[in-house]
This record gives structure tokens, C-alpha cells and sequence, in this order.
């Protein structure tokens, strides 16, 4: 490498800065979640273990949480269904609309979340009639996902070629025991992938969650951001806060166990 | 919508073997993404349609509800009034100042994480990135409010500076966004870094470059496509959020707060549509403009 030794140190520099500045707000806060003053003056007056106590026993949040963990599943499970399929139907690497159809895969992702939100909103309520509730978030989350799952997919078909296939056809099996015993087996680690990344995207949606959940059904982000401004449950929102930054940690080590690398750039030769 | 059965005849001749449904190549393709293609299809290309159309709808005034007479009064609204104006030019100007920030901070970072960090550190380097992505959005635009707070943690840091918090406003909305998509941008980046071969870089040096000049003409135009790749993702998500400014922007307005109170508390759903209408097309153009680049192979 010839990027000279003040360069090298002026690069270094500027990472750890900015990496201390990405997370400062997130230790924020955690620390937060102890101090005892309400409105979180900085530093801290004393630190308590209260909100903890009160957001264990929070039935709001513990209901969204559920709410968002079971959206979350459903969704994963379509889009890896819907996901899988276009991935396999594209691993032809020529044929007319293929371009379309990936474009139209990424639109729901690409596309502001507000316009899809207010797009799946007026179709639902106005158009179909639809009362919004349970069954429209995870619809509605489902279209966005199927992205990931398409592209872990994609990627690793496109990577592995056909070649496996077509020795197990050469040895008899038929399609659809080729796809159980070669296909499916070789997708395994990227199906993981891409229904983690799903999972996770599910998980933390608010902006189109905000459009298709109805009145009576909360995920935890909308918990979050309708219990945001009240005063008194500033703390208790704060807690659930730490607890989302905590177990972001484990995606992470999830992804880093599946599949030896957490992006796939990060193998990349 | 395109019917890959159109392709079987060409795909008869040398026919895959092996795979799901291998019989027929075009059979194969069209009877896979059937499924999807109805999901999106339905569930999402009919869904924007549907927005278009009822952003040409009208409204009753008393009663509130959507009158379907063809109008293009909310087309007009947005053009005449001018706190609309205003209010989809700010949101513009932000987004494009958000992904300025974004790019300027994560090439030096990708920089290092491709080319100078060890192997070990580099991983490291990447989940350190990669974390904060995975933790709630919207619990880091709150992080931020605890950060701008009045005698919050910026208001302290900045006491022996003279600096004080900018407050809940437009600044605090342009920090929070670019440090929300601030990962969306290092990671495409860093991946397009990670394909520049080191001989380039010894090349030019051997030419006489200094590291500098082997940066601006060398690595810059390089990593250029995946620069777009991640401006689109920082672009767009800034252009839609009503989040981040609801919680750090005070009573600031920006595109996606003027959908959302149409949704809701307004309950002017045509309005809403032809307001959103905006992001869309600033993306297509943007899209459009940037088809070139390559950048969308990056993404």
C-alpha cells in the first residue's frame, strides 16, 4: 500500500472520531435509563434502577413487543417464500424483464417508506375496503422484505452455479428431490441471512407500520414514538430504548456465526 | 408487466437441467416468479397506481370524505400555495445536504476500512458499522433528542467551547438524518473501495502521484458509482422521513410531516397522495439522472 504514514494516521484519526460520535447517543441512552431525573439533564443528579423496574412491568410495551415480534416472524416467512422464488426464477442470467423485475423487487425499499406507507394505506382502507390491523402491517412488511431475502439468494445462486444441480439430475434425482437434497442445502446460509435481515427490518419499521397498523394494535416502535412525548413515561420509554440498543448486538453476532461474515462485501477477495 | 413466457422458444434449444422445473427454461422462470410477481404486482405496483389515482380525486369539505371526480386542485394546491412550496424545497435541500454530509464522512472511513486497516481490524471496523444499523431507528433519532436536549449532553460538552445546542430545529433534523443513513452510505462505499486494486494505487505512485492526487484521480473516480449507490439510499430516506423531525425537528414541517398530518388529523387523503407524489418523482429523476454512473449494479 502507498498511501503515505500521515495519511494513514490522519484516516485513522477521523474513524475513531466519527465512530466515537456514532456511538455516544446510543451509550447516552443506556446511561439514561438510570438517571434519575426525568427529563435526563446531563450529567446525571443520581442513577436508579426504578424505570427499569417499571418498564418490566409496562404491560404496553411487553404487548407491543409481542405484537412486533409475531409481525416480524409472519413477514420473514413470506418474504423468504416470495424472496426465494424470484431468486431462483432469476438465476438465468438473460431473459426480457429481468431488469423489471428486479427493479419492482427493490421498489418498496427504494421508494421513500412514506410513499409506501400512504400507498398500501389508501389501497387497504379505500380501495379494498380493509379494516387496518394485524393483518395489514405484515402484509405491508412483507413487500418491503422480500428484498433481502432476493438478493442473499440471488447472490449465492449466482456464485454457485448450476453445475451441482445438473450432476444430481445426471444421477437421477428429479426436480424435487434435487431441490431438497442440492438446492436447498446450498442455500441454507443465505436463506439465514436474508431472513435475518428480514427479521430485522420488520422489527424496526415504523414509517410504513405507522400507516397500515390500525388504532387498536401497537408494534413496539409505534409504542415508542406514541409514548415519546409524555412526560411520565419518558423513562420507561428510555429503558426499552436500551434494551433495543442491547440486543442489536445480537443480529450481529447471529449473522457473524451463520455465516463467517456479516456483510458479504466482508469476504469479498 | 412483461410475461417471460415470451423467452421459452429461445430457451428450448439449450435447456437447463437439473433444477426445480427444469422441463422448460421460460416455463420454469414464469412459473417461479408467479407468485412474487402477483405479490408485488398486487399488493404494490396496483397500491401505487391506486395513490396516483386519488391524488386526482377531490374531497368534500364538510364531510370529509373522498369525492371521485377527476380534479387536479391538490396538483394545484402544492404549486400555489406557497408554504408547500417552501416546505417540498426545504425537504429537498435537506436530503441533498444530508447525503453531502454522509458521503464526506464515510469515504475517508471506507477508505481506511479497505485499504489501511489490518484484516483484523477491518472486521472489526464493520461490525462497529454495521451495529448502529442494526439498532431501532427510531431509537437513535430518540438518542438524539436526549443529545440536543436543553442542558443535554451537547449544551455540557459545549460549555467550555461558548457552543450551545442548536436546539429542537432544522439543524438538529439535517445531524440526526445524516447520522441515522451515515452506515448506508460507508457500507456501499466501502465495498466499491474493496475492488480497487492496490496496483492502482502503486501505479500512480510510481507515476508520481502523491497520495492525495492518487485519492482525487485515482480512488475518487473509482469509488464514484458506489458513492451514488449510497447517496440514493441516504437521498431517499431523508426525502420520506417524518420521523426524525417529529422528534428532534420541533415544529419544523418537512414533505413527510405535511403526508402524515393529511393522513391523519387532517384526514385529506388526496392531498396526502398528491404530496407524496414529490419524493416519488424527485427519486425516478434521481434515479434516472444517475442510471450512467453504474451506480445501480452497486446497490
Amino acid at each position: 500500500m502507498t498511501i503515505d504514514r500521515r495519511l494513514k494516521a490522519v484516516l485513522r484519526v477521523f474513524t475513531g472520531l466519527v465512530l466515537v460520535i456514532v456511538y455516544t447517543p446510543l451509550v447516552l441512552v443506556f446511561v439514561n435509563s438510570f438517571n434519575v431525573d426525568r427529563t435526563f439533564t446531563w450529567p446525571p443528579p443520581g442513577y436508579t434502577l426504578d424505570w427499569w423496574d417499571l418498564a418490566i412491568h409496562s404491560s404496553g410495551a411487553r404487548d407491543a413487543l409481542v405484537t412486533s415480534i409475531e409481525v416480524a416472524l409472519l413477514a420473514t416467512a413470506i418474504a423468504l417464500v416470495l424472496g426465494t422464488l424470484a431468486g431462483l426464477a432469476l438465476r438465468r442470467t438473460r431473459f426480457f424483464g429481468r431488469n423489471v423485475v428486479s427493479l419492482l423487487i427493490i421498489l418498496p425499499i427504494a421508494l421513500p417508506g412514506i410513499v409506501t406507507g400512504i400507498a398500501l394505506n389508501n389501497a387497504f382502507r379505500t380501495m379494498l375496503g380493509l379494516e387496518l390491523g394485524f393483518f395489514t402491517i405484515v402484509v405491508a412488511h412483507a413487500t418491503f422484505c422480500i428484498v433481502t431475502v432476493f438478493n442473499n439468494v440471488q447472490a449465492r445462486v449466482q456464485r454457485l452455479g448450476p453445475s451441482l444441480e445438473q450432476a444430481s439430475a445426471d444421477l437421477g434425482a428429479g426436480p424435487f428431490k434435487t431441490f431438497r437434497l442440492v438446492t436447498f442445502p446450498m442455500l441454507r446460509s443465505a436463506l439465514l441471512a436474508g431472513a435475518l435481515l428480514a427479521f430485522g427490518l420488520s422489527f424496526d419499521e415504523i414509517v410504513v407500520t405507522t400507516f397500515t397498523a390500525g388504532p387498536d394494535i401497537q408494534t413496539l416502535p409505534i409504542w415508542i414514538f406514541q409514548n415519546l412525548f409524555r412526560p411520565n413515561q419518558a423513562p420507561v420509554v428510555n429503558v426499552v430504548a436500551a434494551v433495543l440498543v442491547l440486543l442489536s448486538a445480537v443480529p450481529i453476532y447471529l449473522a457473524q456465526r451463520l455465516s463467517g461474515d456479516v456483510v458479504n462485501t466482508s469476504a469479498a477477495p | 408487466m412483461t410475461s417471460p413466457a415470451h423467452t421459452a422458444p429461445a430457451r428450448a434449444k439449450k435447456p437447463e437441467r437439473g433444477s426445480l422445473l427444469s422441463r422448460s427454461g421460460g416455463l420454469r422462470t414464469f412459473v417461479l416468479l408467479l407468485p412474487p410477481m402477483m405479490w408485488l404486482g398486487v399488493a404494490y405496483l396496483a397500491a401505487l397506481a391506486a395513490l396516483f389515482i386519488t391524488s386526482l380525486w377531490g374531497q368534500n369539505d364538510f364531510t370529509g370524505d373522498i369525492e371521485r371526480i377527476w380534479t387536479l386542485d391538490n396538483y394545484r394546491q402544492i404549486w400555489e400555495i406557497p408554504v408547500y412550496r417552501t416546505i417540498a424545497f426545504r425537504t429537498i435541500g435537506i436530503a441533498a445536504l444530508v447525503t453531502v454530509i454522509d458521503a464526506v464522512l464515510a469515504f475517508p472511513i471506507a477508505l481506511y476500512m479497505a485499504k489501511v486497516a489490518s484484516p483484523r481490524v477491518r472486521r472489526l471496523l464493520v461490525i462497529s458499522v454495521l451495529m448502529p444499523l442494526w439498532a431501532s431507528y427510531l431509537v437513535k433519532a430518540y438518542a438524539w433528542r436526549g443529545m440536543f436536549s436543553d442542558g443535554g449532553v451537547i449544551d455540557w460538552l459545549g460549555k467550555p467551547f461558548g457552543i450551545q445546542s442548536p436546539g429542537y430545529g432544522l439543524a438538529a433534523t439535517t445531524i440526526t438524518l445524516a447520522y441515522l443513513w451515515l452506515p448506508y452510505m460507508i457500507l456501499p462505499v466501502y465495498a466499491g473501495l474493496e475492488r480497487v486494486p492496490d496496483s492502482l494505487f502503486e501505479a500512480s505512485g510510481d507515476l508520481g502521484a502523491g497520495a492525495l492526487t492518487t485519492i482525487r484521480r485515482v480512488v475518487l473516480p473509482m469509488a464514484f458509482p458506489a458513492i451514488v449507490a449510497g447517496s440514493i439510499f441516504t437521498f431517499s430516506l431523508s426525502l420520506g422521513d417524518f420521523i426524525a423531525v417529529t422528534i428532534v425537528g420541533g415544529a419544523s414541517q418537512l414533505i413527510g410531516t405535511v403526508v402524515y398530518t393529511n393522513v391523519g388529523v387532517a384526514n385529506n387523503l388526496p392531498f396526502a397522495a398528491a404530496y407524496a407524489t414529490i419524493p416519488v418523482v424527485v427519486m425516478l429523476v434521481y434515479l434516472y439522472a444517475v442510471r450512467r454512473t453504474g451506480a445501480l449494479e452497486n446497490l
